[in-house]
């Protein structure tokens, strides 16, 4: 019995820690900073990659992740300077840049990286409970997505950068006049938006094949968890994450994978045409 | 994508322009056309790429040593990306505006289905070169790669044998994956096994903890995988971190995906597939051939079946169109109708079975072992698609241009 209620559990952390390592990122630039940022899925990518890469040259993995999330980061903060801040007064626009970027960077990787890159292997370490046997690395996962959650939390509510970050989204000009440096926020925001996804793919990178497009796995997830959760990345987005894990979890523990797809989408519908502005809305609303 | 698209159009007249002047050097007779549609860019580039290659290096032996009746070839591929629609445009523009003699290529059964309809309003010849679900009974299209009753009729009984009669399927959502799962579960149902769990997944997918879950509820004494493409090749990685821990066999795994290579050992550890082809073949007439590939491209990753059955139907299509000594389908099939369509190729000799247009091929067992060697289980000697002939498939007589499966056989009449 104890080994079934286990593992509702760690299916639920599974799904919901996919949800929001995948969506973490974009919560930032999405939801926050309004770039409809359509290369997420290469940023990630870009983590895992690089971690293969790092771990290939003898880096241990975790030191390997974290260097990962920082380059993708980095990145991140040369693509806002170069190509996202022409666009912040044209989110349209700025789809079909980031789009444009997202095109250059698969293909360019399938050309110099080549179609397929060899894994590095999950990190050893299984256990069984009941029948069961789970791998102790999904668990880190979903560490992981627990601390990304607590650090952005600390970061936007509790530090003067988060404030200060808050105010540029809210009103640019106003935050701007009153002595804030928002061009400099913007692209620090985006930067943890970029890291953030990095960390993802860094993440993820001893679980999958590596190939160029394999951040698209990760996109649908990522934009519709951050669309259910609204405008509000903190109240928002979490919540989303659980809504949709906890369905997508039932559907397929009972029906299979298609029926988990299927169901999960059918209720991103129904959510947005009953909850246009996403979960936050309401939250936000209830905590006035 | 307008001025990326005007580019290539750029690029391959220049491509064609540079062939055609020294062609015309050569030869007093235009070369012959052959049309390739093979994805190397897009999820599945890594298993289309030995594609292109294959074909490359054939094209290439086959000019130096003279062409075809005197015609040199040349060589006409687009990249459809993995898109259907794509497969369908690029098949319009070398049918209809290029006007190629052959067509070659098409990964996914999705593909080659999108593709047949066009096909077959042309009288051109068109050569599907993986191996795949069976059951495609059309007078257009020549298949070179394995089938059902090559690959499954062999691996599912001796499955059963060696691991137990209880089978859980995880298959690809689509018709190759589905079909497949049906052809399954026919043959446990004939050796009296039980098929305990299917499960389909959709493309895409890259995350199994629920899969892996369900599969030891269920508690199989083996899987049959059947799953498609890079997102859901994740399974393995993931089913040996969670310590699943049970006996695999696929007709795609290993030496299509080369999965012993992609991903770190013990993966792919206990996995069984029956094949024509995998890299690992040490004949001599196997060996002289990765060398000559080898030698035109080092840095393939490894040499999968599907790249060798592409270079083995340009010879196919050299063979039949010297002995047809026409370029023409109807002639070509004359050839085909007398069982004498054979070519001796790196695997030993194969021929085109009159009735269904499928090739015979020599199949070996392989398993692959905990540190990924991989090594030949049981050699079934050759092995003749006849199951679309058992069926009523008579191509020599009707063209019947369907696809059928244990479940759709063809009305008697």
């Amino acid at each position: 019995m104890s080994a079934e209620v286990f593992s509702v559990f760690y299916q639920f952390a599974d799904v919901f820690a996919f949800l929001i390592l995948s969506a973490a990122g974009l919560a930032i630039v999405f939801g926050m900073m309004g770039v409809i940022n359509m290369a997420h899925g290469e940023f990630i990518m870009c983590g895992a990659y690089v971690t293969v890469g790092l771990v290939n040259l003898g880096v241990p993995l975790a030191i390997a992740q974290i260097l990962a999330a920082v380059t993708a980061g980095l990145i991140g903060v040369l693509v806002e300077f170069l190509v996202v801040r022409r666009f912040y007064k044209r989110p349209l626009d700025s789809l079909l840049a980031t789009w444009g970027l997202s095109l250059i960077v698969t293909q360019s990787m399938l050309l110099i990286v080549g179609s397929a890159v060899r894994g590095i292997g999950t990190p050893e370490g299984s256990f069984a409970i009941g029948g069961y046997t789970f791998s102790t690395y999904r668990l880190v996962l979903f560490g992981c997505a627990v601390a990304v959650l607590v650090g952005l939390y600390i970061i936007f509510m509790r530090t003067r950068f988060g404030v200060i970050a808050r105010a540029t989204m809210q009103n640019a000009a106003m935050a701007k006049a009153l002595g804030a440096r928002t061009g400099r926020i913007y692209a620090i925001s985006f930067g943890i938006g970029t890291g953030l996804a990095g960390l993802c793919g860094a993440l993820y990178a001893p679980t999958m094949t590596l190939i160029p497009t394999m951040g698209a796995t990760f996109v649908v997830e990522s934009f519709v968890t951050v669309v259910i959760g609204g405008a509000n990345v903190l109240l928002g987005t979490a919540p989303a994450a659980v809504l949709l894990a906890m369905i997508r979890m039932t559907l397929n523990a009972s029906y299979g994978q298609i029926i988990g797809q299927i169901g999960m989408l059918v209720a991103v519908i129904l959510i947005i045409r009953v909850l246009p502005e996403g979960l936050s809305s309401v939250l936000v609303r209830r905590g006035r | 994508m307008s001025s990326r698209r005007k580019l290539r159009m750029v690029l391959l007249g220049a491509m064609l322009g540079a062939a055609a002047s020294t062609s015309l050097a050569q030869a007093a007779e235009p070369p012959l056309k052959v049309g390739l549609l093979e994805d190397v860019s897009g999820d599945l580039a890594f298993m289309g790429m030995p594609k292109l290659h294959g074909s490359q290096l054939a094209v290439e032996e086959i000019n130096k040593s003279g062409g075809i009746l005197g015609r040199q070839i040349e060589l006409i591929h687009l990249d459809p990306q993995g898109d259907n629609a794509r497969y369908q445009e690029f098949g319009r523009r070398l049918l209809n505006r290029d006007k190629v003699d052959v067509l070659i290529g098409g990964i996914t059964s999705a593909s080659r289905e999108a593709l047949r309809p066009i096909v077959n309003r042309t009288s051109t010849p068109y050569f599907y070169t993986n191996q795949y679900e069976g059951g495609v009974c059309d007078a257009s299209m020549i298949s070179m790669g394995a089938v059902p009753e090559q690959q499954f009729s062999t691996l599912i009984p001796w499955m059963v044998e060696k691991f137990g009669k209880k089978v859980y399927v995880i298959a690809a959502d689509y018709n190759f994956g589905q079909i497949s799962a049906e052809w399954n579960r026919k043959i446990i149902k004939d050796l009296g096994g039980q098929v305990v769990g299917e499960e389909f997944i959709p493309l895409g997918v890259s995350q199994f903890a629920q899969t892996i879950q369900n599969i030891q509820k269920a508690k199989p004494d083996w899987l049959l995988t059947i799953n498609v493409g890079a997102a859901q090749d994740s399974f393995f990685e993931q089913a040996a971190a969670a310590n699943l821990n049970l006996p695999m066999g696929s007709s795609i795994k290993v030496m299509l995906g080369f999965e012993h290579k992609r991903f770190k050992p013990p993966a792919l550890n206990n996995m069984h597939a029956t094949a024509n082809w995998f890299e690992e073949i040490d004949t001599p007439e196997a060996t002289e051939f990765k060398k000559r590939w080898r030698a035109k491209f080092p840095d393939e990753l490894y040499i999968n079946d599907m790249g060798y059955n592409a270079y083995n139907a340009l010879y196919m299509y050299k063979s039949l169109v010297e002995k047809a000594k026409s370029i023409k389908l109807e002639d070509m099939r004359k050839v085909i109708a007398t069982g004498d369509a054979c070519i001796d190729a790196p695997e030993g000799k194969v021929c085109i079975d009159p009735k269904s247009q499928h090739t015979s091929h020599r199949m070996r067992l392989i398993s692959v072992g905990p540190k990924h060697e991989v090594k030949v289980e049981k050699d079934y000697g050759t092995i003749q698609p006849y199951w679309l002939g058992e069926i009523g498939c008579d191509l020599t007589k009707k063209n019947d241009k369907d696809q059928y499966t244990p479940s759709h056989l063809p009305k008697k009449s």
